[in-house]
């Protein structure tokens, strides 16, 4: 094991479920036996504003944050966040995004518009760009509500941690009920 | 030995229960919430909400006076509302330990100020930890517990966002089982607080504090860690981890308790350095003791007294100082983009009644809870917000100040929660001098801006039991208010016209509104509600239906140079009927 702390952004709108994701991935990586930290907000941006968790994992992590512009790979729920953080990443970056749009106010108003070509500003940026059609994915994984899974099975592969210990941690936090639509929209994002 | 991964706030009730701790009180209040919120999952521990701060603390204070071991949690503001107890508390010290657990906001994620708390350990002469990860949330928390019955003491758990709402490794230990069981005990010259032995106590308050600050000396929780001897370090909590980011090399005086200082401790690890920095978020509250030491120290000269401290904002600050090389690196750098400020659900029982003191043109003295999102466009319905309960004493004062005409657009707007923490207290002096402004009560059951807690007209109590509700109705009428009118605020036209009527009324007057949050469990489809949609050919683009700023409704600008037209998303769309009742033309259904 190295020094290397690896550093994970999750961003997307308040109530789209970054806090569970980043749960799971700290679960996770303890399971893989790294020291693990995560920060997040909660409290009024978890109303629909815009949220960041960082989830930071390496022999001995010792800020909980994220030290800006070195952000390793770039967790977007929703394409608008996800641009917006793109300066907390280091140009070599990895950077997956759910192809999906949430309007902000002022869009929804009429007085700004959404840009829609987000994802090609992006990919221009940065070259390891994956965007990933989660809802349609997760309601061929049988519920739609597990498109933040195909995401995870997504940000897994760019990760060197081995698969049991995602399999264990998706055991541990998903509720039985719901544990077979999430492993399969899992392995369907992993096999991106 | 077991080991999980627990955010702040679990390990500090880990800690608690580990600690013995048998009574816990507090009132929400981010980023401190879910320290009760875990404390009740230890079924040996006492836990419930108190309707405020100062109550909760008082309640901790009878379960130590009573022997056991007590915990009260709050956020920092909470501290202002308990501040009364508090400073006393100090005098009478203890029976069984007891810890107040503060939880700071610096950068105000979810406040109204960033008030720091350690000038209250000061203020109140009372000792302060500041845990610095989870690991040390539990432990200091025990740790606090002993201290607090040592030096006869309440002591002062100091916790932040990041370090409340940050997660890392926690080693999960064992409850302490061999503390004294409690017990009433008559010991007036410790616990009546009246001029004659208060005046004893005081002298015991002066030497605790000496006594700790020497006890800080060797403590553990004090330690310096010897590297570099060019620069060192003097820091505490969440910014020792942004201090080990930045300055792998530098010496640091970690410090775990914050108040009093280890004034030895400190005059030592200065001698041992070439440059002495104190980096802290907010106040010099270390730096100000350490230069009244006479030592040389920089601090604020170089750091913000404003906002939360990062490694990125470290790192600048120590490169603008000189005192670390500049990295020459290119940041990615993006252009504006459209704002996200949080906003109220669709469906919100809130909505349709901000879009009509907006169209009624009332002043709006406002108060603390979703509802203060009412404030923004296009809303744009609340002119002043200050502190939990202020509304309506604002209200009672503004009218005070203003010539008839004016005094009729004064509305005070209170949710349920934040009228029965401090706003009763408020409606007495509404009702007693007769103000005559008109007070509305957002009555939607619970505590919704800081999680949906329970309150005292929720009817359960944290462990979900069932409980006596109070009947704000009731509550107001025996006050002293006349007109006491309810209203469903899904009904537009009722809700206006009882607004009007009441807005005219030259005498002090309540409105309640009575729908549930829609984020609670079973009743956020009501029962009338079906998912509306837009009728593509019957839209004719007015935008009425935008005006209320539902999250559900999107303008959809057409292509071709006609005009666009309001469209529903039927994943959001609650079915609240609100924006169907402002259309003229029938299109929504
Ligand atoms: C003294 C103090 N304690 C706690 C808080 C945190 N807080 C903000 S709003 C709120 C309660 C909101 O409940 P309610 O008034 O019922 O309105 P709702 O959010 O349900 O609309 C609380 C506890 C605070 N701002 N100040
Ligand atoms: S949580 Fe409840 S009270 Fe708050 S905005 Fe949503 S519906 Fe309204
Ligand atoms: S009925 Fe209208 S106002 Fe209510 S949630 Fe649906 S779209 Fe929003």
């Amino acid at each position: 094991m190295n020094d290397k702390v690896t550093n994970i952004l999750l961003v997307g709108v308040g109530g789209q479920g970054t806090l569970l994701a980043s749960e799971i991935l700290s679960e996770t990586f303890m399971l893989a036996g790294f020291d693990v930290k995560k920060s997040e907000i909660h409290g009024m941006s978890q109303r629909g504003g815009s949220v960041v968790s960082h989830v930071r994992f390496g022999r001995a992590v010792a800020s909980p944050t994220v030290p800006e512009g070195e952000g390793d790979v770039l967790f977007g729920f929703e394409l608008l966040e996800a641009y917006r953080y793109l300066p907390l990443l280091h140009a070599g970056a990895k950077v997956v995004v759910n192809d999906y749009r949430i309007p902000p106010p002022s869009v929804l108003l009429g007085q700004e518009v959404y840009p829609d070509d987000l994802a090609d500003r992006i990919r221009s940026r940065f070259p390891d760009f994956l965007l990933v059609d989660g809802l349609h994915l997760a309601s061929e994984a049988g519920n739609p509500k597990a498109a933040n899974t195909v995401l995870l099975g997504a940000v897994s592969k760019r990760l060197e941690i081995a698969e049991e210990h995602w399999l264990a941690a998706l055991h541990k936090m998903v509720p039985a009920k719901a544990l077979e639509v999430n492993i399969r929209a899992f392995q369907m994002g992993r096999a991106l | 030995m077991d080991r999980a991964i627990l955010s702040g706030n679990e390990a500090i009730a880990r800690g608690a229960y580990e600690a013995g701790v048998k009574v816990a009180s507090a009132y929400p209040g981010t980023p401190s919430t879910e320290i009760l919120e875990n404390v009740i999952n230890y079924s040996e521990i006492d836990a419930s909400w108190a309707p405020n701060e100062k109550v909760a603390l008082e309640v901790a204070i009878g379960a130590s006076f009573g022997g056991a071991r007590a915990l009260a949690c709050m956020k920092h503001v909470g501290v202002n509302v308990a501040a009364d107890p508090l400073f006393t508390l100090s005098y009478t010290g203890v029976r069984g330990g007891l810890v107040l657990v503060v939880a700071d906001d610096p950068e105000m994620h979810s406040s109204q100020n960033e008030q720091d708390s350690r000038n209250y350990a000061k203020f109140a002469k009372i000792p302060m930890l500041e845990p610095a990860d989870s690991e040390e949330c539990k432990e200091f928390t025990r740790l606090a517990f002993e201290l607090s019955e040592e030096f006869d003491t309440p002591v002062m758990l100091r916790s932040v966002t990041r370090i409340s709402h940050g997660k890392s490794i926690v080693t999960l230990g064992e409850r302490v089982d061999n503390l004294p069981a409690p017990a009433l005990v008559k010991d007036a010259a410790k616990l009546v607080m009246l001029p004659g032995n208060a005046r004893v106590r005081h002298p015991k308050v002066e030497e605790r504090i000496v006594n700790l600050s020497r006890w800080g000396t060797t403590a553990t929780i004090n330690r310096s860690e010897m590297r570099s001897a060019e620069l060192g370090v003097i820091c505490s909590g969440v910014v020792y981890q942004y201090v080990r980011e930045v300055l792998p090399q530098a010496s640091i005086l970690k410090l775990g308790m914050v108040y009093p200082l280890p004034h030895d401790l400190i005059r030592d690890f200065a001698s041992k350095v070439k440059t002495l920095l104190v980096i802290e978020e907010l106040d010099p509250f270390i730096e100000e003791q350490v230069k009244a030491m006479g030592l040389q120290v920089t601090g604020k000269a170089l750091f913000s007294l404003c906002g939360e401290l990062s490694p990125g904002r470290i790192r600048n600050a120590l490169e603008q100082g000189g005192l670390l090389a500049k990295v020459v690196s290119a940041p990615v750098t993006v252009e504006k983009l459209p704002p996200r400020p949080p906003n109220m659900c669709p469906g919100c029982p809130h909505r349709g009644v901000f879009y009509l003191l907006n169209r009624l043109n009332a002043y709006v003295t406002g108060d603390i809870g979703c509802y203060t999102l009412g404030f923004l466009p296009p809303l744009n319905a609340m002119d002043t917000c200050v502190c939990m309960g202020a509304s309506i004493s604002n209200a009672s004062g503004i009218v005070r100040s203003l010539p008839r005409e004016e005094q009729q657009r004064v509305v005070a707007v209170i949710g349920d929660s934040t009228f029965l923490h401090t706003g009763v207290n408020s409606l007495m002096e509404m009702a007693w001098n007769q103000a005559p402004a008109t007070v509305l009560i957002l009555d939607n059951r619970i505590t919704a801006m800081t999680g949906r807690q329970e309150n005292p007209a929720s009817g359960f109590t944290l462990s979900g039991e069932t409980a006596p509700e109070v009947n704000i109705a009731d509550l107001c009428r025996a006050i002293g208010i006349k007109h006491v009118v309810t209203v469903d605020p899904y009904d537009l036209v009722a809700t206006r016209a009882v607004l009007e009527a009441e807005m005219q009324r030259p005498e002090p007057s309540v409105i309640i509104t009575d729908r549930p949050c829609c984020l609670m469990k079973g009743e956020c489809r009501f029962e009338k509600g079906k998912i509306l949609a837009v009728d593509q050919n019957q839209c004719t683009g007015c935008k009425a239906c935008l005006r209320i700023g539902c999250p559900a409704i999107e303008w959809q600008p057409a292509s071709d140079g006609k005009k666009g037209k309001a469209y529903i998303d039927p994943l959001l769309c609650t079915g609240c009927t609100v924006c169907q009742q402002l259309c003229k033309f029938d299109a929504i259904n």
